[in-house]
Protein backbone atom coordinates (compact mmCIF):
# COMPACT_ATOMS: atom_id res chain seq x y z
CA UNK A 1 0.00 0.00 0.00
CA UNK A 2 2.88 2.61 0.95
CA UNK A 3 4.43 1.64 -2.51
CA UNK A 4 1.15 2.19 -4.45
CA UNK A 5 0.85 5.53 -2.79
CA UNK A 6 4.37 6.65 -3.60
CA UNK A 7 3.60 5.70 -7.63
CA UNK A 8 2.40 9.33 -8.22
CA UNK A 9 5.61 10.74 -6.45
CA UNK A 10 7.98 8.64 -8.43
CA UNK A 11 5.55 9.51 -11.98
CA UNK A 12 6.12 12.79 -11.19
CA UNK A 13 9.90 12.28 -10.64
CA UNK A 14 10.14 10.51 -13.65
CA UNK A 15 8.83 13.18 -15.39
CA UNK A 16 10.66 15.94 -14.03
CA UNK A 17 13.53 13.82 -15.67
CA UNK A 18 12.15 13.99 -19.20
CA UNK A 19 10.09 11.45 -19.44
CA UNK A 20 6.71 10.90 -20.46
CA UNK A 21 6.65 14.19 -22.34
CA UNK A 22 8.65 15.89 -19.42
CA UNK A 23 7.16 18.83 -17.18
CA UNK A 24 6.53 21.38 -20.62
CA UNK A 25 7.58 25.44 -20.79
CA UNK A 26 7.11 25.86 -17.04
CA UNK A 27 8.46 23.02 -15.61
CA UNK A 28 8.14 24.58 -12.21
CA UNK A 29 4.35 25.77 -12.31
CA UNK A 30 3.83 22.40 -13.75
CA UNK A 31 5.21 20.91 -10.97
CA UNK A 32 3.65 22.80 -8.43
CA UNK A 33 0.11 21.64 -10.45
CA UNK A 34 1.02 18.10 -10.04
CA UNK A 35 2.46 17.89 -6.39
CA UNK A 36 -0.71 19.71 -5.43
CA UNK A 37 -3.53 17.70 -6.95
CA UNK A 38 -1.64 14.76 -5.70
CA UNK A 39 -1.44 16.39 -2.29
CA UNK A 40 -5.36 16.68 -2.57
CA UNK A 41 -6.15 13.28 -3.74
CA UNK A 42 -3.68 11.65 -0.89
CA UNK A 43 -5.57 13.91 1.78
CA UNK A 44 -9.15 12.96 0.14
CA UNK A 45 -8.42 9.55 0.10
CA UNK A 46 -6.65 9.56 3.88
CA UNK A 47 -10.15 11.35 4.95
CA UNK A 48 -12.14 8.74 2.89
CA UNK A 49 -10.77 5.80 5.53
CA UNK A 50 -12.94 6.43 8.16
CA UNK A 51 -16.42 6.48 6.50
CA UNK A 52 -15.43 3.54 4.80
CA UNK A 53 -15.17 1.72 8.01
CA UNK A 54 -18.55 2.84 8.70
CA UNK A 55 -20.04 1.16 5.55
CA UNK A 56 -18.55 -1.47 4.80
CA UNK A 57 -17.97 -2.73 8.30
CA UNK A 58 -14.05 -3.51 7.32
CA UNK A 59 -12.55 -2.71 10.07
CA UNK A 60 -8.87 -3.73 8.52
CA UNK A 61 -9.07 -0.31 6.51
CA UNK A 62 -8.40 1.71 9.59
CA UNK A 63 -5.05 0.49 10.16
CA UNK A 64 -3.92 2.18 7.37
CA UNK A 65 -5.31 5.65 8.10
CA UNK A 66 -2.24 6.60 9.68
CA UNK A 67 -0.05 5.71 7.13
CA UNK A 68 -2.64 7.33 4.35
CA UNK A 69 -2.26 10.33 6.51
CA UNK A 70 1.31 11.08 6.53
CA UNK A 71 1.60 10.31 3.05
CA UNK A 72 -0.70 12.55 2.22
CA UNK A 73 1.25 14.89 4.76
CA UNK A 74 4.51 13.89 2.81
CA UNK A 75 2.77 15.01 -0.79
CA UNK A 76 1.71 18.43 1.03
CA UNK A 77 5.00 18.87 2.12
CA UNK A 78 6.69 17.87 -0.88
CA UNK A 79 4.21 20.62 -2.60
CA UNK A 80 5.15 23.47 0.15
CA UNK A 81 8.75 23.20 -0.58
CA UNK A 82 8.47 23.14 -4.40
CA UNK A 83 7.02 26.58 -4.38
CA UNK A 84 9.44 27.64 -1.42
CA UNK A 85 12.87 26.24 -2.75
CA UNK A 86 11.85 26.39 -7.10
CA UNK A 87 9.30 28.87 -7.20
CA UNK A 88 10.66 31.39 -5.02
CA UNK A 89 13.96 30.29 -4.43
CA UNK A 90 14.34 31.08 -0.56
CA UNK A 91 13.31 34.54 -1.40
CA UNK A 92 12.48 35.19 1.73
CA UNK A 93 10.76 38.70 0.65
CA UNK A 94 8.54 36.94 -1.38
CA UNK A 95 7.69 34.35 1.21
CA UNK A 96 7.22 36.64 3.61
CA UNK A 97 4.52 38.70 0.63
CA UNK A 98 2.65 35.68 -0.19
CA UNK A 99 2.33 34.66 3.08
CA UNK A 100 0.71 37.87 4.62
CA UNK A 101 -0.97 39.37 1.68
CA UNK A 102 -2.05 36.35 -1.00
CA UNK A 103 -5.29 34.76 0.70
CA UNK A 104 -4.75 31.62 -1.37
CA UNK A 105 -1.13 30.93 0.15
CA UNK A 106 -2.29 31.61 3.71
CA UNK A 107 -4.88 29.02 3.68
CA UNK A 108 -2.33 26.73 1.68
CA UNK A 109 0.14 27.28 4.64
CA UNK A 110 -2.35 26.57 7.42
CA UNK A 111 -3.53 23.49 5.99
CA UNK A 112 0.04 22.32 5.99
CA UNK A 113 1.05 23.48 9.26
CA UNK A 114 -2.50 21.65 10.48
CA UNK A 115 -1.30 18.31 8.81
CA UNK A 116 2.53 19.06 10.71
CA UNK A 117 0.61 19.17 13.81
CA UNK A 118 -1.15 15.96 13.11
CA UNK A 119 1.75 14.12 11.35
CA UNK A 120 3.82 14.94 14.95
CA UNK A 121 1.40 13.66 17.20
CA UNK A 122 0.40 10.38 15.29
CA UNK A 123 2.56 8.10 17.46
CA UNK A 124 1.10 5.63 19.33
CA UNK A 125 3.12 7.18 22.24
CA UNK A 126 1.05 10.73 21.38
CA UNK A 127 -2.14 9.20 20.78
CA UNK A 128 -1.51 7.86 24.78
CA UNK A 129 -0.65 11.04 26.37
CA UNK A 130 -3.15 12.95 24.22
CA UNK A 131 -5.97 10.66 24.96
CA UNK A 132 -9.33 12.78 24.55
CA UNK A 133 -7.49 15.80 23.52
CA UNK A 134 -6.07 13.79 20.39
CA UNK A 135 -9.42 12.99 19.45
CA UNK A 136 -10.48 16.36 19.72
CA UNK A 137 -6.85 17.34 17.52
CA UNK A 138 -6.91 15.17 14.80
CA UNK A 139 -10.46 16.70 13.89
CA UNK A 140 -8.14 19.17 12.54
CA UNK A 141 -7.75 17.33 9.32
CA UNK A 142 -11.47 18.39 8.11
CA UNK A 143 -10.17 22.07 8.34
CA UNK A 144 -7.02 21.14 6.67
CA UNK A 145 -9.38 19.51 3.92
CA UNK A 146 -11.84 22.42 3.71
CA UNK A 147 -9.01 25.25 3.37
CA UNK A 148 -7.25 22.95 0.72
CA UNK A 149 -10.30 22.96 -1.29
CA UNK A 150 -10.35 27.18 -0.83
CA UNK A 151 -6.32 26.88 -1.50
CA UNK A 152 -7.36 25.57 -5.36
CA UNK A 153 -10.52 27.96 -5.70
CA UNK A 154 -8.57 30.82 -5.16
CA UNK A 155 -6.05 30.10 -7.72
CA UNK A 156 -8.04 28.59 -10.67
CA UNK A 157 -8.48 31.25 -13.63
CA UNK A 158 -12.00 30.20 -15.15
CA UNK A 159 -11.57 26.77 -14.90
CA UNK A 160 -13.60 25.31 -11.92
CA UNK A 161 -14.96 21.92 -13.24
CA UNK A 162 -11.93 19.74 -11.28
CA UNK A 163 -11.74 21.89 -7.96
CA UNK A 164 -15.85 21.00 -8.32
CA UNK A 165 -15.13 17.24 -7.89
CA UNK A 166 -13.06 17.36 -5.31
CA UNK A 167 -15.14 19.63 -3.38
CA UNK A 168 -17.99 17.44 -4.10
CA UNK A 169 -16.02 14.36 -2.39
CA UNK A 170 -14.88 16.47 0.59
CA UNK A 171 -18.56 17.67 1.33
CA UNK A 172 -19.53 13.56 0.84
CA UNK A 173 -17.42 12.57 3.29
CA UNK A 174 -17.93 15.30 5.49
CA UNK A 175 -21.65 14.99 5.15
CA UNK A 176 -21.38 11.01 5.73
CA UNK A 177 -19.64 11.72 8.94
CA UNK A 178 -22.53 13.90 10.25
CA UNK A 179 -25.02 11.69 9.63
CA UNK A 180 -23.31 8.87 11.15
CA UNK A 181 -22.33 10.27 14.30
CA UNK A 182 -26.43 11.42 14.42
CA UNK A 183 -27.85 8.11 14.01
CA UNK A 184 -25.44 6.18 16.08
CA UNK A 185 -25.97 8.92 19.16
CA UNK A 186 -30.04 8.06 18.39
CA UNK A 187 -28.75 4.31 18.24
CA UNK A 188 -27.35 5.16 22.09
CA UNK A 189 -30.02 7.15 23.09
CA UNK A 190 -32.53 4.46 22.43
CA UNK A 191 -30.61 1.65 23.97
CA UNK A 192 -30.59 3.77 26.96
CA UNK A 193 -34.26 3.91 26.89
CA UNK A 194 -34.51 0.20 26.77
CA UNK A 195 -32.76 -0.61 29.02
CA UNK A 196 -34.09 1.99 32.03
CA UNK A 197 -37.26 1.14 31.37
CA UNK B 1 -8.59 22.52 -46.87
CA UNK B 2 -7.12 21.07 -44.50
CA UNK B 3 -5.38 22.25 -41.10
CA UNK B 4 -2.19 20.24 -40.18
CA UNK B 5 -0.56 21.17 -37.02
CA UNK B 6 2.28 19.08 -36.00
CA UNK B 7 1.79 16.33 -33.87
CA UNK B 8 4.02 16.04 -30.49
CA UNK B 9 5.59 12.99 -32.17
CA UNK B 10 7.00 14.47 -35.19
CA UNK B 11 10.35 16.04 -35.29
CA UNK B 12 11.33 19.54 -34.84
CA UNK B 13 11.61 21.38 -38.38
CA UNK B 14 14.69 22.43 -37.03
CA UNK B 15 15.96 19.20 -36.40
CA UNK B 16 15.44 17.65 -39.80
CA UNK B 17 16.82 20.27 -42.15
CA UNK B 18 20.19 21.43 -41.84
CA UNK B 19 20.29 25.22 -41.18
CA UNK B 20 21.37 26.98 -43.77
CA UNK B 21 18.69 25.26 -46.31
CA UNK B 22 16.26 25.87 -43.32
CA UNK B 23 17.04 29.39 -43.85
CA UNK B 24 16.97 29.76 -47.27
CA UNK B 25 13.32 28.22 -47.29
CA UNK B 26 11.64 31.61 -47.52
CA UNK B 27 13.14 31.68 -51.08
CA UNK B 28 11.67 28.28 -52.27
CA UNK B 29 8.27 29.56 -50.49
CA UNK B 30 8.41 32.45 -52.98
CA UNK B 31 9.03 30.08 -55.76
CA UNK B 32 6.53 28.03 -54.36
CA UNK B 33 4.40 31.21 -54.44
CA UNK B 34 4.64 31.11 -58.14
CA UNK B 35 4.49 27.28 -58.84
CA UNK B 36 1.29 27.24 -57.02
CA UNK B 37 2.01 26.93 -53.36
CA UNK B 38 0.48 23.90 -52.42
CA UNK B 39 2.78 21.83 -55.39
CA UNK B 40 5.72 23.44 -53.86
CA UNK B 41 4.99 22.38 -50.27
CA UNK B 42 4.29 19.45 -51.20
CA UNK B 43 7.62 18.59 -53.17
CA UNK B 44 9.52 19.78 -50.66
CA UNK B 45 8.31 17.77 -48.53
CA UNK B 46 7.95 20.32 -45.43
CA UNK B 47 5.11 20.35 -43.02
CA UNK B 48 2.41 23.30 -44.14
CA UNK B 49 1.66 26.18 -42.30
CA UNK B 50 -0.36 25.24 -39.76
CA UNK B 51 -3.07 28.37 -40.93
CA UNK B 52 -4.88 27.17 -43.52
CA UNK B 53 -6.21 30.63 -44.74
CA UNK B 54 -2.87 32.18 -45.16
CA UNK B 55 -1.34 28.77 -46.61
CA UNK B 56 1.52 29.87 -48.79
CA UNK B 57 1.36 33.51 -48.22
CA UNK B 58 5.07 34.82 -48.73
CA UNK B 59 5.76 36.37 -45.49
CA UNK B 60 8.28 38.46 -46.68
CA UNK B 61 9.23 40.58 -43.78
CA UNK B 62 11.69 43.54 -42.59
CA UNK B 63 13.63 44.19 -39.26
CA UNK B 64 11.44 46.48 -37.31
CA UNK B 65 12.01 48.99 -34.90
CA UNK B 66 11.35 48.45 -30.89
CA UNK B 67 12.72 44.98 -30.90
CA UNK B 68 14.28 44.03 -27.97
CA UNK B 69 17.30 42.01 -28.12
CA UNK B 70 16.64 39.86 -25.20
CA UNK B 71 17.29 35.71 -26.15
CA UNK B 72 13.95 34.76 -27.88
CA UNK B 73 11.67 32.43 -26.36
CA UNK B 74 11.70 29.16 -28.33
CA UNK B 75 9.18 28.42 -31.40
CA UNK B 76 7.85 25.11 -29.23
CA UNK B 77 7.83 26.92 -26.36
CA UNK B 78 5.73 29.73 -27.50
CA UNK B 79 3.76 26.79 -29.98
CA UNK B 80 3.11 24.45 -26.68
CA UNK B 81 2.33 26.73 -23.59
CA UNK B 82 -0.29 29.54 -23.92
CA UNK B 83 -3.75 30.34 -23.13
CA UNK B 84 -6.33 29.81 -25.70
CA UNK B 85 -9.44 29.23 -23.57
CA UNK B 86 -11.74 28.80 -27.18
CA UNK B 87 -9.49 25.45 -26.83
CA UNK B 88 -10.03 24.86 -22.94
CA UNK B 89 -8.09 26.12 -20.09
CA UNK B 90 -5.06 24.47 -19.75
CA UNK B 91 -1.72 25.99 -21.26
CA UNK B 92 -1.08 22.60 -23.70
CA UNK B 93 -4.74 22.45 -24.78
CA UNK B 94 -4.48 25.25 -27.55
CA UNK B 95 -1.83 22.89 -29.39
CA UNK B 96 -3.43 19.90 -29.16
CA UNK B 97 -6.98 20.89 -29.92
CA UNK B 98 -5.62 23.88 -32.86
CA UNK B 99 -7.23 21.52 -35.29
CA UNK B 100 -10.51 22.97 -33.56
CA UNK B 101 -10.15 26.35 -35.33
CA UNK B 102 -11.15 27.00 -38.96
CA UNK B 103 -9.44 29.99 -40.65
CA UNK B 104 -10.42 29.07 -44.28
CA UNK B 105 -12.33 30.84 -45.42
CA UNK B 106 -11.50 34.26 -43.20
CA UNK B 107 -12.64 36.96 -43.37
CA UNK B 108 -11.94 40.66 -41.07
CA UNK B 109 -14.49 43.22 -40.87
CA UNK B 110 -14.18 46.76 -40.32
CA UNK B 111 -17.04 49.30 -39.49
CA UNK B 112 -18.23 51.11 -37.10
CA UNK B 113 -18.12 55.00 -36.84
CA UNK B 114 -15.90 55.09 -39.58
CA UNK B 115 -16.34 56.87 -43.14
CA UNK B 116 -14.05 53.81 -45.02
CA UNK B 117 -15.56 50.64 -43.67
CA UNK B 118 -14.93 47.38 -45.09
CA UNK B 119 -15.35 43.61 -45.23
CA UNK B 120 -11.85 41.71 -46.65
CA UNK B 121 -10.63 38.33 -47.23
CA UNK B 122 -8.23 38.10 -44.76
CA UNK B 123 -4.82 37.91 -47.43
CA UNK B 124 -6.87 40.94 -49.18
CA UNK B 125 -6.49 42.53 -45.74
CA UNK B 126 -2.73 41.87 -44.94
CA UNK B 127 -1.30 41.93 -48.75
CA UNK B 128 -1.13 45.92 -48.80
CA UNK B 129 1.19 46.35 -45.99
CA UNK B 130 4.74 45.73 -45.81
CA UNK B 131 5.47 43.39 -42.63
CA UNK B 132 8.16 43.96 -40.50
CA UNK B 133 9.68 41.75 -37.20
CA UNK B 134 8.53 43.03 -34.05
CA UNK B 135 10.50 41.15 -31.17
CA UNK B 136 8.52 41.70 -28.24
CA UNK B 137 8.00 40.80 -24.68
CA UNK B 138 5.22 38.81 -23.89
CA UNK B 139 3.93 39.22 -20.12
CA UNK B 140 0.94 36.94 -18.86
CA UNK B 141 -1.26 38.20 -16.26
CA UNK B 142 -0.88 34.56 -14.47
CA UNK B 143 3.28 35.58 -13.52
CA UNK B 144 4.70 34.14 -16.90
CA UNK B 145 7.06 35.61 -19.62
CA UNK B 146 8.23 35.19 -23.12
CA UNK B 147 10.09 36.89 -25.35
CA UNK B 148 8.49 36.43 -29.11
CA UNK B 149 9.24 37.34 -32.85
CA UNK B 150 6.34 38.32 -34.15
CA UNK B 151 6.02 39.45 -37.81
CA UNK B 152 3.12 41.72 -38.79
CA UNK B 153 2.27 45.72 -39.14
CA UNK B 154 0.90 48.10 -37.51
CA UNK B 155 -2.35 48.78 -36.44
CA UNK B 156 -2.53 52.63 -37.34
CA UNK B 157 -2.50 51.59 -40.94
CA UNK B 158 -6.15 49.76 -40.70
CA UNK B 159 -7.37 52.70 -38.22
CA UNK B 160 -6.15 55.45 -40.88
CA UNK B 161 -7.29 53.66 -43.89
CA UNK B 162 -10.87 53.31 -42.30
CA UNK B 163 -10.76 57.13 -41.68
CA UNK B 164 -12.67 56.85 -38.25
CA UNK B 165 -14.98 59.90 -37.11
CA UNK B 166 -14.16 62.52 -34.30
CA UNK B 167 -16.58 60.91 -32.20
CA UNK B 168 -14.64 57.49 -32.75
CA UNK B 169 -12.66 57.41 -29.35
CA UNK B 170 -12.63 53.75 -28.61
CA UNK B 171 -11.74 50.31 -30.96
CA UNK B 172 -13.34 47.15 -29.99
CA UNK B 173 -12.22 43.89 -31.26
CA UNK B 174 -13.78 40.31 -31.32
CA UNK B 175 -12.76 36.77 -32.47
CA UNK B 176 -14.69 33.87 -33.78
CA UNK B 177 -17.72 31.92 -32.23
CA UNK B 178 -17.60 28.81 -33.14
CA UNK B 179 -18.86 26.18 -30.40
CA UNK B 180 -19.55 23.60 -33.01
CA UNK B 181 -15.90 23.26 -33.53
CA UNK B 182 -14.29 24.81 -30.51
CA UNK B 183 -14.65 22.95 -27.28
CA UNK B 184 -13.84 25.68 -24.96
CA UNK B 185 -16.95 27.94 -25.96
CA UNK B 186 -19.23 25.05 -25.08
CA UNK B 187 -17.85 24.42 -21.37
CA UNK B 188 -21.14 25.36 -19.07
CA UNK B 189 -20.76 28.69 -17.62
CA UNK B 190 -20.31 27.08 -13.86
CA UNK B 191 -16.99 25.69 -14.66
CA UNK B 192 -15.79 28.10 -16.86
CA UNK B 193 -16.35 31.30 -14.57
CA UNK B 194 -18.80 32.55 -17.07
CA UNK B 195 -16.99 33.23 -19.65
CA UNK B 196 -18.99 35.31 -22.29
CA UNK B 197 -18.12 34.26 -25.80
CA UNK B 198 -17.04 35.37 -28.71
CA UNK B 199 -13.88 36.67 -27.10
CA UNK B 200 -13.64 40.62 -26.94
CA UNK B 201 -11.22 42.91 -26.29
CA UNK B 202 -10.93 46.85 -26.75
CA UNK B 203 -8.28 49.59 -26.95
CA UNK B 204 -8.63 53.66 -26.42
CA UNK B 205 -8.09 55.45 -29.57
CA UNK B 206 -4.44 56.34 -28.53
CA UNK B 207 -3.05 53.01 -27.80
CA UNK B 208 -4.47 51.65 -30.67
CA UNK B 209 -2.92 54.20 -32.92
CA UNK B 210 0.49 53.55 -30.70
CA UNK B 211 3.18 52.60 -33.24
CA UNK B 212 3.82 49.71 -30.58
CA UNK B 213 0.18 48.27 -31.57
CA UNK B 214 0.80 45.97 -34.33
CA UNK B 215 -1.59 43.03 -35.88
CA UNK B 216 0.28 39.99 -35.83
CA UNK B 217 0.48 37.38 -38.95
CA UNK B 218 3.59 35.22 -38.32
CA UNK B 219 5.76 34.09 -35.98
CA UNK B 220 9.47 33.57 -35.78
CA UNK B 221 9.16 33.20 -40.24
CA UNK B 222 5.93 31.65 -40.58
CA UNK B 223 2.71 32.45 -40.53
CA UNK B 224 0.80 32.37 -37.05
CA UNK B 225 0.01 28.93 -36.29
CA UNK B 226 -3.51 28.64 -34.92
CA UNK B 227 -2.66 27.72 -31.59
CA UNK B 228 -1.18 31.47 -31.49
CA UNK B 229 -4.12 33.16 -32.97
CA UNK B 230 -4.52 32.75 -36.83
CA UNK B 231 -4.76 33.98 -39.19
CA UNK B 232 -4.44 37.24 -37.61
CA UNK B 233 -4.06 38.67 -33.99
CA UNK B 234 -3.91 41.63 -31.87
CA UNK B 235 -0.21 42.30 -29.99
CA UNK B 236 0.36 44.90 -27.76
CA UNK B 237 2.99 44.66 -25.83
CA UNK B 238 2.58 47.20 -22.38
CA UNK B 239 -0.30 45.32 -21.55
CA UNK B 240 -0.67 41.83 -20.51
CA UNK B 241 -1.27 39.32 -22.95
CA UNK B 242 -5.06 38.60 -22.20
CA UNK B 243 -5.54 41.99 -24.24
CA UNK B 244 -3.41 40.94 -27.16
CA UNK B 245 -7.02 39.00 -28.88
CA UNK B 246 -6.34 36.43 -31.08
CA UNK B 247 -8.11 35.02 -34.20
CA UNK B 248 -9.68 38.88 -35.22
CA UNK B 249 -12.86 38.69 -37.16
CA UNK B 250 -14.15 42.21 -36.38
CA UNK B 251 -12.77 45.60 -35.55
CA UNK B 252 -15.11 47.90 -34.75
CA UNK B 253 -15.04 51.95 -34.22
CA UNK B 254 -17.01 52.79 -30.83
CA UNK B 255 -17.78 56.12 -28.60
CA UNK B 256 -17.58 54.61 -25.44
CA UNK B 257 -15.45 51.92 -23.76
CA UNK B 258 -16.16 48.86 -25.34
CA UNK B 259 -17.46 45.30 -22.85
CA UNK B 260 -14.31 43.32 -23.03
CA UNK B 261 -14.41 39.40 -22.24
CA UNK B 262 -12.16 38.81 -18.63
CA UNK B 263 -13.35 42.70 -17.29
CA UNK B 264 -16.80 41.24 -17.77
CA UNK B 265 -16.16 37.87 -16.32
CA UNK B 266 -14.32 39.42 -13.61
CA UNK B 267 -14.32 43.20 -13.39
CA UNK B 268 -12.53 43.54 -10.38
CA UNK B 269 -9.59 40.88 -11.08
CA UNK B 270 -9.09 42.46 -14.82
CA UNK B 271 -9.64 46.03 -15.43
CA UNK B 272 -10.20 47.45 -18.95
CA UNK B 273 -6.67 48.67 -19.50
CA UNK B 274 -4.55 46.20 -17.64
CA UNK B 275 -1.38 47.77 -18.37
CA UNK B 276 1.58 45.34 -16.79
CA UNK B 277 1.86 46.96 -13.63
CA UNK B 278 4.16 45.08 -10.87
CA UNK B 279 2.30 47.66 -7.95
CA UNK B 280 -0.41 46.75 -8.80
CA UNK B 281 -1.35 43.21 -8.17
CA UNK B 282 -4.26 40.63 -9.01
CA UNK B 283 -6.91 40.28 -6.54
CA UNK B 284 -5.27 37.03 -5.60
CA UNK B 285 -1.83 36.97 -6.55
CA UNK B 286 1.26 39.30 -6.94
CA UNK B 287 2.08 41.21 -9.81
CA UNK B 288 5.79 42.25 -8.92
CA UNK B 289 8.18 39.11 -10.55
CA UNK B 290 7.55 37.00 -13.20
CA UNK B 291 9.22 33.80 -14.39
CA UNK B 292 10.54 33.76 -18.15
CA UNK B 293 9.93 30.59 -19.67
CA UNK B 294 13.39 28.61 -19.84
CA UNK B 295 14.31 30.48 -16.59
CA UNK B 296 14.89 29.38 -13.55
CA UNK B 297 14.72 32.01 -10.76
CA UNK B 298 11.29 34.60 -10.99
CA UNK B 299 12.69 38.14 -12.15
CA UNK B 300 11.44 41.35 -11.47
CA UNK B 301 8.43 42.27 -13.51
CA UNK B 302 8.51 45.68 -15.22
CA UNK B 303 6.29 49.06 -15.09
CA UNK B 304 4.59 48.47 -18.93
CA UNK B 305 6.65 45.73 -19.09
CA UNK B 306 9.70 47.60 -19.73
CA UNK B 307 7.95 49.92 -22.65
CA UNK B 308 6.63 52.59 -20.31
CA UNK B 309 9.47 55.35 -22.02
CA UNK B 310 7.24 55.10 -25.27
CA UNK B 311 4.13 54.84 -23.45
CA UNK B 312 3.73 55.89 -20.21
CA UNK B 313 3.30 59.78 -21.60
CA UNK B 314 -0.40 58.30 -22.73
CA UNK B 315 -1.22 57.54 -18.65
CA UNK B 316 0.18 60.72 -17.41
CA UNK B 317 -2.14 61.89 -14.79
CA UNK B 318 -4.24 58.39 -14.30
CA UNK B 319 -4.63 56.87 -11.17
CA UNK B 320 -3.50 53.57 -12.27
CA UNK B 321 -4.08 51.99 -9.13
CA UNK B 322 -8.12 53.00 -9.96
CA UNK B 323 -7.63 52.39 -13.70
CA UNK B 324 -6.02 49.15 -13.59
Amino acid sequence: MLLLSLVPAVWIGLRALGWFDGLGANPIEKLLELSGTHAMIALLIALAVTPLRQMTGLAWVTRLRRMLGLVAFGYVTAHALIWLGLDLFFDWELVLYDLTERPFVMVGFAAWVILLALAVTSTDGAQRRLRKKWVWLHRGVYVAGVLAILHFLWLARADYGEVAVYAAILAFLLGWRVVYSWISARRVRARRAATAS
Amino acid sequence: MLIRTRRRSDPARSEITPKAIYQRRREFLRVGVGLGAGVALGGLGMSAPASAALRGFELDFEPGDFSTDESKTPYDEVTSYNNFFEMGPGKSDPKTYADQLKTDPWTVKVDGLCDNPGEYAVEDFISPWSLEERIYRMRCVEGWSMVIPWIGFELNRIIEKAEPRGDARYVAFESIYDPDNLRGQRRRPASSGGLQWPYTEGLRMDEAMHPLTILAVGLYDEVLPNQNGAPIRLVVPWKYGFKSIKSIQHIRFVEDEPPTLWNQAQPDEYGFYSNVNPDVDHPRWSQRTERRIGEFRRRRTEMFNGYGDEVASMYEGMDLTEYF
